[in-house]
């Protein structure tokens, strides 16, 4: 047993740029710098003026429509639902849990083509659902934006559970019976005390979800009519930019998406910072 | 700490077992119905129409379906460009871990963030980017591409690389917070004791993250079978040689051939489900590997 040279610290003794170091950067480089660099020197080749035009012709502006404002319909859904979803996990004790514990990862596992094929025949006017939303309500569901939004719920519904769960799961007792020795009722203590705990990690869920519903295509594109000014999502219409050999606009129409993606990312990480001021409590 | 606090009588005693027996308890028995009827609508009911369809006509015609040219080879296709690209990514994901997660560096939480970026850019926004570096006609490197004489949009290689993409930060963003939480001390201990870099990550690195890797292996795995719209930008699509198998689902269901695209899609939602028994399975080992390593140091 000799357990002293175990304790001494001595500093990593590195040669400055180590194989693992040399491994990633060179990957990150090729894999990822290197298409990045690529797309906004394009971007940046078109000019600002022709990037401004191109960006914001009203068929484009007619897509961000329907991809940012759909996608804020089910993130919005899925906040509310997941918030329930994550609370039965947590909170309650029924038959089924863990089927639907592992239900919930489905969408994450499941290819969007898959996906996409499953939603369409269930909500088409002949399906499972479909068809009885249809004679009801004569609502249409799939081929329309009714089923882009049903399609975007499935490919988000995790993000939300899941960073809401470990929350939930870590939150103090003690506040709740507090709360409740206050002479709160239990409805006062969810909304007052239980709520603004979970809220950061709601609005991160909520966030990347958006962000993944935004950038969705294979479910959609399965789901959608696609036409334009009506259910096409921007996605697709880089793709028919792409068929009709416009480069210039997917380039431009792609950037803005990227440049989403980015800022997305940057409100994502700032949420999670947000966050973490509760969970520094709770440690 | 001896602070007593007197507990309500409504108040449940275990937290970790919240159990309301007393009385009709609505939000107990609302929240989970609410919460079964919710994903039962959105994702159980999808994903059982797809085996129903499958297997509408029995388990014979859906056999029939693998006699299909185009399916098989795209079959084949899938699993070629995933048998590439998840080594790729595993070799990524674990220098990448590695490296970054024992140290403290300026810049640290942007370069984590920048592997996260696949996650969060749209997978047609990855095929374009691919598109705009290596297309022959249109791409930046297109030019020496061709001189070349390699063939990468419209290709295999375009394939494997945007699945690549996609894929790679499963790995490294399941292993570097499992790095992060052990510490130095076993890697420092092996390297007193005369070990090469080669040796400390082999023995020691490696085996304490096995499960992590796993996880990130599957979730790698899981992904670039399935991945579509990255690959339907760069393929092509062309049927019986650039077409993966996802891209078959959507192309034979548009076409009306519902049985093949739901055979091809049984086989995916298979894959996809064998790797979600397999990601609880590998979580429950997990989580008691950290409750293992959480007593040691302690005890």
């Amino acid at each position: 047993m000799t357990p002293a040279p175990l304790r001494r610290w001595r500093p990593p003794a590195l040669s400055l740029p180590s194989w693992p170091w040399r491994i990633t950067w060179t990957y990150l480089g090729l894999i990822l710098f290197l298409p990045l660099g690529a797309m906004l020197l394009r971007a940046a080749a078109v000019g600002p003026a022709g990037f401004w035009e191109m960006a914001t012709t009203p068929e484009a502006i007619a897509t961000y429509k329907v991809s940012f404002g759909l996608a804020l319909v089910a993130s919005v859904i899925n906040g509310v639902f997941g918030l329930v979803v994550a609370w039965a996990l947590v909170r309650c004790r029924f038959p089924g849990q863990r089927l639907l514990d592992a239900l919930i990862d489905l969408p994450f596992a499941l290819p969007t083509a898959v996906a996409g094929l499953a939603l369409t025949a269930v909500y088409s006017t002949n399906g499972w659902l479909g068809q009885p939303l249809n004679e009801a309500f004569g609502l249409k569901v799939a081929f329309a934006a009714p089923g882009v939004t049903v399609a975007m719920v499935f490919i988000s519904l995790p993000f939300v559970v899941r960073t809401v769960e470990p929350v939930l799961r870590s939150l103090e007792k003690e506040q709740e019976e507090a709360s409740w020795c206050l002479g709160a009722t239990p409805l006062q203590t969810t909304v007052r005390v239980v709520l603004p705990q979970l809220l950061p990690a709601i609005l991160g869920g909520v966030a990347q979800g958006y962000s993944r519903a935004v950038g969705e295509y294979g479910s959609v594109v399965m789901i959608s009519s696609n036409v334009p000014f009506r259910d096409l999502i921007t996605p697709t219409l880089i793709i028919q930019k792409l068929e009709e050999y416009d480069f210039e606009a997917a380039t431009v129409i792609g950037s803005v998406m990227l440049i989403f993606s980015l800022f997305s990312l940057l409100v994502i990480n700032l949420l999670q910072v947000w966050g973490q001021r509760y969970q520094g409590d709770a440690a | 700490m001896t602070i007593v606090v007197p507990t309500l009588e409504t108040s449940r005693p275990a937290p970790a077992r919240p159990s309301r027996r007393q009385g009709l308890d609505l939000p107990a028995i609302l929240i989970p119905l609410i919460a079964c009827l919710y994903v039962g609508v959105v994702i159980l009911l999808p994903a059982l129409s797809v085996v129903a369809s499958a297997f509408a006509k029995g388990l014979g015609p859906f056999l029939e379906n693998f006699q299909s040219h185009e399916l098989l080879s795209a079959l084949r296709l899938t699993l070629f460009a995933t048998a590439v690209a998840v080594p790729c990514n595993v070799i990524f994901g674990l220098a990448a871990a590695t490296a970054i997660a024992r140290r403290q560096f300026r810049g640290k939480a942007l370069l984590l963030s920048v592997i996260d970026l696949p996650f969060s850019i749209s997978p047609v926004v990855v095929g374009l980017m691919l598109v705009l570096l290596y297309s022959p006609s249109h791409g930046l490197l297109g030019g020496a591409i061709e001189s070349l004489g390699w063939k990468i949009i419209f290709s295999w290689p375009g394939i494997v690389l945007a699945t690549i993409i996609v894929t790679f930060p499963f790995m490294a963003r399941e292993v570097i917070p499992l790095l992060e939480e052990e510490g130095w001390e076993q890697e420092e201990a092996a390297r007193t004791l005369g070990a090469t870099n080669w040796q400390v990550f082999w023995k020691v690195t490696l085996p304490s993250v096995r499960w992590a890797a796993l996880y990130g292996l599957i979730l790698t795995t899981a992904r670039a079978l399935g991945e579509f719209g990255a690959v339907a930008v760069v393929s092509g699509n062309i049927e019986g040689l650039t077409q993966t198998l996802p891209l078959f689902v959507e192309d034979a269901y548009k076409n009306y051939q519902t049985e093949l695209a739901f055979g091809a899609a049984m086989v995916l939602g298979g894959v996809a489900i064998v790797s979600l028994l397999l990601k609880i399975l590998v979580e429950q080992v997990l989580e008691q590997d950290r409750k293992a390593s959480r007593v040691e140091p302690e005890g």
